[in-house]
């Protein structure tokens, strides 16, 4: 029937689906949407646990520095004198990730990058096999080794750092305190990011099309600017996306953080002074001999650093989605 | 396929210009392989190996400067496999192996201590399937010899028309060569990477199977401008087309692989190759009764 621009009308366009089309259907539906559904439940459950302080402690849970919980005479919290406020582990978190990939991603763009047009074949077997063994040690390890040998040497790195970069504000020093910083800690959680980001940018550099390889190398480029002009608009994209994965790991990182960072409960941006915050840290810290109502204040804890990870997440993949497609 | 008769009707109404200058500059059609007077490319005794696979097998051929040659074949016999160690581009395949001599200028490129960019600048190469940098703007893609070789120019926007100009794209690019490479037609982005070669002055220019994914009109640009540049440079044409061989070539090699390697059956002025191959072999080819 002819519609009132005299164009016929639009035809819907369907097609039967096939019985085991259906069945493969269904399944994947059921894969993808129960790890939403997981999601949604850990989200929901942090969330009905730490609604209560939450909603007493309004906005200074996450600018408040202050947590101490003082019960009364019948045993009940005193919530005149109860804090709960995280902004000391959300500004350590977020400064421990940040060191942790600012120091981690030049690293693995270079590993990835010799990994894939310099390295040996013997040797690339061999180093591919390391980074993903890396990949899986238990964090445990990483903070023992931080504990032990990063610490003495990263002292060493951070008076440098002090001496030679102090005017800026995050090198500044006001107490000489080099040990247990969000330095030390943002390295460990570097070794533990590398192998993650590595590996990504490995995968995406080797996806670099052969024919755009080619077009360079027959214009008379060298490796390096073969690999400036082609492969690394190419892989950009993907080493943010890998770095995105790093950053999350490195922003729930619990128990090696916690062997090489002094948690204190004050704003430091001084990233060298033995002072810092993490919220999943400190989330360990206190659970063991956490009260019922602190347990709920952690759960709140729980739940900012499940948000906050998720607004990072978003704000890369918005970067990424804005100027990525390009060098596709 | 061209049938002889329709063939030679081609070649008598689009001889190329160059074959018949300098056969009244010489008396007679010259054939390659005899003096090495105005030799662009020499190709001596070349053997190709894919890890233990044996590909080419003795391949002699002289390439003048100023003409255009045209390597003719059926698929596997090896041409892609030819023209890429005249850049060097075949040692870039894992296990690749070769034998033999490419000179330039009198100089065998495969020299030890030679300085494989440096070639590749002098011998450019136009692929199969067009490869324009997506990340890069139109004109940022025909300068891009210069930024990956480091080269420097006076004038670079003089160089852009330029090159574009002799690709045949300037008229269609002009306005807009500040769009994406990835935003032009097939045929388009062919003759952008054409122009992208010819940005580095190439002193050959070798082209696999240039039009093989384009339709008929772009093809026709880019036999005009073949036909153009080869006044200037000498030009090395991989083709499936019968009468692309005819309309753009001076000379053509037919190349055939009975299961081993390849090897050149024939090499001529073109008009002879289609009207006269002293191969039957090329004959059979030429009129189209296989490959
Ligand atoms: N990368 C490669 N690895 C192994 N064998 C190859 C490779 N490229 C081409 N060959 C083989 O070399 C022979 C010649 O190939 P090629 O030069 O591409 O032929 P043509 O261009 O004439 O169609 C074919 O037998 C082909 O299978
Ligand atoms: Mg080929």
């Amino acid at each position: 029937m002819p519609s009132a621009t005299g164009l016929p009308q639009r035809r819907e366009l369907t097609t039967k689906p096939r019985f085991s089309d259906k069945v493969f259907r269904g399944i994947v539906t059921t894969g993808g949407l129960s790890s939403l559904l997981l999601l949604g439940l850990i989200f929901a459950f942090l969330a009905y646990q730490g609604f209560s302080i939450l909603k007493m402690e309004k906005f200074s849970f996450i600018t408040g520095s202050q947590w101490q919980v003082v019960l009364n005479d019948s045993g009940a919290i005193d919530k005149a004198n109860t804090a709960f406020g995280i902004a000391p582990m959300l500004v350590g978190t977020i400064l421990c990730a940040i060191i942790a990939l600012v120091v981690a991603v030049p690293v693995s763009v270079l590993a990835a990058l010799f990994l894939t047009f310099y390295a040996p074949p013997a040797l690339k077997r061999f180093l591919v096999a390391i980074i993903d063994l890396m990949a899986a040690f238990p964090s445990i390890l990483f903070g023992l080794w931080g504990f032990f040998i990063l610490m003495p040497s990263a002292e060493y790195w951070a008076k440098l750092l002090h001496k030679y970069f102090g005017w800026f504000p995050a090198f500044k020093m006001e107490v000489p305190i080099f040990t247990r910083s969000p330095f030390v800690a943002g390295v460990v959680l570097a070794i533990m990011v590398i192998p993650i980001v590595t590996s990504i940018s490995r995968e995406v550099f080797a996806q670099t099309p052969l024919d755009r390889v080619q077009a360079a190398y027959a214009l008379g480029a060298s490796r390096w600017s073969m690999i400036r002009a082609v492969v690394l608009p190419y892989g950009r994209s993907g080493v943010v996306g890998g770095a995105m994965l790093g950053l999350g790991r490195a922003m729930g990182e619990t128990v090696a953080v916690y062997t090489v960072l002094n948690i204190v409960y004050q704003v430091n941006w001084h990233v060298l002074v033995g002072a810092g915050g993490s919220v999943a840290s400190m989330i360990l810290l206190k659970f063991g001999e956490a009260g019922a109502q602190e347990v709920k204040a952690l759960m709140a804890a729980g739940l900012v650093l499940f948000l906050l990870t998720l607004i990072v997440n978003s704000i890369a993949n918005a970067i990424v989605a804005k100027s990525g497609g390009k060098g596709r | 396929m061209v049938n002889p008769e329709e063939g030679e009707k081609d070649m008598s109404t689009v001889t190329p210009s160059s074959l018949s200058s300098v056969a009244s500059a010489s008396g007679k059609v010259r054939t390659p392989g005899t003096t090495a007077l105005g030799v662009g490319l020499e190709a001596r005794g070349i053997h190709a190996w894919f890890g233990q696979k044996h590909v080419l097998n003795d391949i002699s051929l002289d390439f003048w400067s100023g003409t255009v040659t045209a390597l003719i074949g059926p698929s596997g016999c090896g041409k892609s496999t030819f023209i890429r160690t005249l850049n060097r581009m075949h040692e870039f395949i894992p296990g690749a192996a070769m034998a033999g001599q490419v000179l330039l200028d009198g100089k065998d490129i495969y020299e030890s201590g030679t300085d494989v960019t440096k070639i590749r600048l002098k011998v450019g190469m136009v692929f199969q399937k067009p490869n324009p940098f997506p990340s890069m703007t139109i004109a940022e893609n025909v300068l891009a010899g210069l930024k990956l070789a480091q080269l420097k120019v006076e004038n670079k926007d003089d160089l852009l028309e330029e090159c574009l100009e002799r690709a045949g794209l300037w008229s269609e690019v002009k306005d807009r060569l500040s769009a994406y490479g990835g935003s032009l037609s097939g045929g388009q982005q062919q003759r952008l990477c054409i122009a992208r070669s010819l940005a580095v002055r190439p002193q050959v220019l070798l082209m696999d199977e240039p039009c093989s994914a384009l339709d008929p009109g772009s093809t026709l640009r880019i036999e005009e401008t073949i036909s153009q540049l080869s006044s200037s440079m000498t030009i090395i044409i991989v083709t499936h087309n019968m009468q692309q061989a005819a309309r753009v070539s001076d000379y053509t090699a037919f190349f055939l692989s009975d299961g081993g390697p390849g090897s050149m059956v024939e090499v001529g002025p073109t008009g002879e190759i289609f009207s006269r191959p002293k191969d039957k072999r090329t004959e059979n080819y030429v009129t189209g009764r296989f490959g």
